[in-house]
C-alpha cells in the first residue's frame, strides 16, 4: 500500500526537483498524447522545447521568448508577494487592462505633443490603474471582509467591458474611420515602447522585469517587510504577536501585485501590441498565475519560470502550424505542466511510505 | 525525417524569397501556402470554411503544393509573431483570415517583401505584396432578410452583431431591409457581443433576443451556439453562418449564408504558380460562387422559398442590387435616391444604420 505521511519540515530536495520533475512527466505525458494524434512525440517535444532556442530562427524567437515572458514575469512576481501572504488576487488579468487603458489614455489625451516626459507620465498612471482596480478588492476585505479571491476575478470582466467602451468610444482612432480601436502607438514616438535594440525583443516592459525580480528578491531576503509577508504565509498567528497587521499586508500586496500587473498591461500596449483594441489582453494575467507557482513563487525561480512558459508558448505554435498538431494539443500540453506540477509539489511536504497491507 | 523534409521546403521558400521579383513573374514550382485562423477549426462556421478552402487548394494542385495553418491566433502582437514565423518558415503566400490581422499583415508585409500577404475583410493594401478579398456576404443577408420578414411571428426578429465594422453593419442594414420589404411591421434587435467566436456569449445573446419575443434570430458570430440555443424552443427560426450548418435542419435552421473561399484560394495560389499572379482586392458575390444559400428547408413555406430562390437569382443575375434606392439612414437623412444602387465605396465605409432600425452603433 502506498500511504502519505508529513514531513516534520518542507524537504529542500524536492522543493527544487518538482518543476524539474514536472516538466520531464510533462513531456512524456504530452508525448504520449502527441503520439496518440498520430504525430511523432520526440520531433514535437523537440519543436517546442528546441527549435525556439536553437533552430533555424532562433535568432527572431529568442527575441519573441523576451516578448512573451516580460509580462508573464512581471505580473508573476507581484502576485507571488501576495500568494505567499496568503493573499490571492485573482483578478491580475484585469489590473493589466486597467493599466493599460489609463496609460494609454494619458498618451493619447496629449496626442501627438512630443515630449520626453510623455512616456515616463504613462508609465505612472499605468502602475496607478493597475493599482486603484486591485484596491477595489482590498479595501472591500478589510473592511467588509470579502473574499478577494471572487471579487478581483469578477473585476476582469468589469475591466473586459471597460476596455471594450475604450476601443469603440472614448480611446477610439479618430481616423480610423468608425472601426474599433485606438491611435497605433508605433507611429506616435513620444508614448512608444519599441525595442530598444532592434532584433532582441526587449523593450522596456522586459528591462523592468528583471528590475523587479531583483528588487522582489532584495525585498524577500533582506528587509522585513519581506520576512513579514513570508512569515504571514506561514504561521499567521506568529505574524500576528509578531505585530504584522494583516489588513496593512492586504493593501500592500494586492497593490504591488496591482501596479505591476498594470505596469506591465502598459508596456504592452504600447510595444508589442500597439494599441487598445477589444481583444488586447490574451490572458498574461491568469497564465501569471501557473508562471508564479512554476517558479516556487521565488522571484528568481520566476524568471525562468516566466521563460519556460513563452517557450511552450512559441515552441507550441511553432509545432501546431509546423507539424500540423491543433492548437488544443497544445493547451492541454501547457495544462499538464500545471497538473504536474501540482501533483508533484506533494511531496514537498509528504514523503510516500510503502507498507504492507494491514501491517499499520 | 519530417524535419528535414520542413527544413528543405523551408530552405526552398528562403531561395525562392531571394528571387522573388522574377520567379513570380516566372511561376514557381512549388508553393507553400499558409493559413492564420482567428478560431479553431472546429468551430463550424467561419475558421471552419476557410479551412475547406485551405484543403481545396491542397486537392486541386497535390504535390505541387503544401499547406500549413495556425488556429485560434489572437488579433494583435501574437499575429504580427505567427505570421513572421510563418514568412521565416518559407511560405510563398500567407491568407490572414479575420479582419483583427489588418495592421499586423501590413507590418509583417513590410518585412518580407517576397512573401504574398492576402488579408480577408480588410482595406489596408500599404505594400505591393498584400492583397485584400472580402465576399458580398449582404447579398445573402438579403435573402435570409426575406424569409426572417416572412416566418417571425412576433414581428420582432434579432441580430447577434460581434464587432461595429463596416462588414458587420452592411449586414445588418441589408437583413433588415430585406425583412421590412415583405413585412413592414418587423423589428429588429440588434446584440452586440465583440467577439467573433465564444459560443458562450454567443448563446447568451441568442437567450437575451428569445426573451425579448425575437422568434427569428441570425449570427455575425462563429459558432453554432446561437441556432443550439434557438432549438431548445419549439418554432423559433434561425440560420447557418458561414457554414451551413446542417445539423439543425430542418428547425431552427431554415436555410444558411455559406462562405465558399475555395475558388478564390484556389485561384490564387494557382496564379503564383503560373505566375500571373498580382495585387488585387477582390469582393465576388452569389454570382461568383463566393457566397451560397443553403438548401432552404421544407419548414419554409413553398412560397416564401420560391421568393427567397427568386431574389437569390436576381442578384446574382445582377438584375437587382441589395442596396438601391430610396434608402434613408438613420436620422431621415437621404442616402441613395430613387433607383440608385450603393456605390462599393459607401458599403465598405458603412457607419450608419438605415431608416428604421432602433439603437445605436456603440462608438
Amino acid at each position: 500500500m502506498l500511504a502519505l505521511e508529513k514531513r516534520p519540515n518542507p524537504s529542500r530536495f524536492w522543493l527544487y526537483a518538482t518543476p524539474v520533475v514536472a516538466v520531464a512527466l510533462t513531456m512524456v505525458a504530452g508525448g504520449v498524447m502527441f503520439a496518440i494524434l498520430g504525430k511523432n512525440p520526440f520531433e514535437v517535444v523537440r519543436t517546442i522545447f528546441w527549435v525556439p532556442l536553437f533552430g533555424e530562427f532562433a535568432w527572431y524567437l529568442r527575441g519573441q521568448l523576451l516578448v512573451k515572458a516580460g509580462p508573464l514575469i512581471l505580473i508573476a512576481v507581484g502576485l507571488s508577494l501576495g500568494f505567499r501572504a496568503g493573499i490571492w488576487n485573482i483578478g491580475a488579468e484585469g489590473q493589466y487592462i486597467m493599466g493599460a487603458i489609463f496609460g494609454a489614455a494619458v498618451g493619447l489625451a496629449v496626442f501627438p505633443t512630443e515630449n520626453r516626459l510623455i512616456f515616463p507620465v504613462m508609465i505612472l498612471a499605468g502602475l496607478f490603474g493597475g493599482w486603484i482596480w486591485a484596491m477595489i478588492p482590498a479595501i472591500l476585505k478589510t473592511r467588509f471582509n470579502t473574499n478577494e479571491i471572487l471579487v478581483s476575478l469578477m473585476l476582469v470582466y468589469v475591466a473586459q467591458t471597460i476596455l471594450a467602451m475604450a476601443s469603440t468610444n472614448f480611446l477610439r482612432n479618430p481616423e480610423g474611420s468608425g472601426f474599433p480601436g485606438s491611435r497605433n502607438f508605433s507611429s506616435y514616438p513620444a508614448a512608444s515602447n519599441p525595442e530598444l535594440i532592434a532584433g532582441t525583443g526587449i523593450h522596456w516592459g522586459v528591462v523592468t522585469a528583471v528590475f523587479v525580480v531583483v528588487a522582489a528578491h532584495v525585498l524577500l531576503q533582506r528587509h522585513l517587510l519581506g520576512f513579514q509577508i513570508k512569515l504571514a504565509g506561514q504561521a499567521p498567528r506568529a505574524a500576528r504577536f509578531h505585530g504584522v497587521s494583516p489588513n496593512r499586508l492586504v493593501v500592500l500586496c494586492m497593490g504591488v501585485s496591482g501596479a505591476l500587473a498594470g505596469v506591465a498591461g502598459l508596456f504592452e500596449v504600447t510595444g508589442p501590441a500597439g494599441q487598445i483594441s477589444i481583444d488586447f489582453n490574451v490572458g498574461y494575467g491568469f497564465t501569471a498565475i501557473i508562471v508564479a507557482f512554476l517558479g516556487r513563487l521565488n522571484p528568481v525561480g520566476i524568471l525562468f519560470a516566466g521563460l519556460l512558459m513563452a517557450l511552450t508558448y512559441i515552441g507550441g505554435e511553432m509545432a501546431a502550424t509546423n507539424l500540423g498538431l491543433p492548437s488544443a494539443a497544445i493547451q492541454a500540453f501547457q495544462g499538464m505542466l500545471l497538473f504536474f506540477l501540482l501533483a508533484v509539489d506533494v511531496m514537498t511536504n509528504y514523503r510516500i511510505r510503502f507498507a504492507a497491507m494491514g501491517a499499520r | 525525417m519530417l524535419r528535414r523534409t520542413l527544413l528543405a521546403t523551408a530552405a526552398a521558400g528562403l531561395g525562392l524569397m531571394a528571387t522573388a521579383a522574377a520567379s513570380a513573374a516566372a511561376g514557381m514550382d512549388h508553393v507553400k501556402a499558409c493559413f492564420v485562423y482567428v478560431g479553431p477549426i472546429g468551430d463550424g462556421g467561419w475558421t471552419f470554411q476557410h479551412h475547406q478552402g485551405a484543403l481545396a487548394v491542397k486537392e486541386a494542385y497535390g504535390d505541387k503544393v503544401e499547406v500549413q495553418w495556425q488556429e485560434s491566433v489572437p488579433e494583435g502582437a501574437d499575429a504580427e509573431r505567427v505570421l513572421t514565423q510563418m514568412a521565416l518558415g518559407g511560405c510563398n503566400i500567407i491568407f490572414t483570415t479575420s479582419f483583427g490581422y489588418m495592421d499586423a499583415t501590413n507590418a509583417v508585409a513590410a518585412k518580407f517583401p517576397n512573401v504574398m500577404f492576402e488579408h480577408a475583410t480588410g482595406y489596408k493594401r500599404e505594400h505591393p505584396n498584400v492583397s485584400t478579398y472580402n465576399a458580398r456576404f449582404y447579398e445573402g443577408r438579403a435573402v435570409v432578410g426575406t424569409i426572417a420578414g416572412r416566418m417571425t411571428k412576433t414581428n420582432k426578429i434579432g441580430y447577434i452583431a460581434s464587432f461595429p465594422i463596416p462588414e458587420v453593419i452592411m449586414g445588418i442594414n441589408s437583413y433588415y431591409l430585406h425583412a421590412k420589404k415583405v413585412n413592414p411591421d418587423v423589428q429588429l434587435s440588434v446584440v452586440w457581443a465583440f467577439t467573433w467566436f465564444d459560443p458562450a456569449k454567443e448563446a447568451d445573446a441568442a437567450k437575451a433576443l428569445i426573451d425579448q419575443g425575437v422568434d427569428v434570430i441570425t449570427a455575425h458570430t462563429d459558432s453554432t451556439a446561437p441556432l443550439a440555443e434557438l432549438a431548445k424552443t419549439p418554432g423559433l427560426v434561425g440560420f447557418g453562418q458561414a457554414s451551413d450548418m446542417e445539423a439543425y435542419k430542418p428547425l431552427p435552421r431554415v436555410s444558411s449564408i455559406i462562405d465558399n473561399w475555395a475558388p478564390y484560394y484556389v485561384k490564387r495560389v494557382g496564379e503564383l504558380l503560373d505566375g500571373t499572379y498580382a495585387q488585387t482586392d477582390a469582393w465576388e458575390g452569389i454570382a461568383g460562387g463566393e457566397v451560397k444559400i443553403g438548401e432552404i428547408t421544407d419548414a419554409v413555406p413553398p412560397e416564401v422559398k420560391a421568393e427567397a430562390e427568386a431574389l437569390r437569382d436576381a442578384i446574382a443575375a445582377g438584375t437587382y442590387h441589395p442596396f438601391t434606392g430610396p434608402i434613408n439612414k438613420q436620422d431621415g437623412t437621404p442616402w441613395l435616391a430613387e433607383g440608385q444602387v450603393a456605390p462599393d465605396g459607401d458599403l465598405l465605409g458603412m457607419n450608419f444604420f438605415v431608416e428604421g432600425i432602433t439603437g445605436a452603433i456603440p462608438n
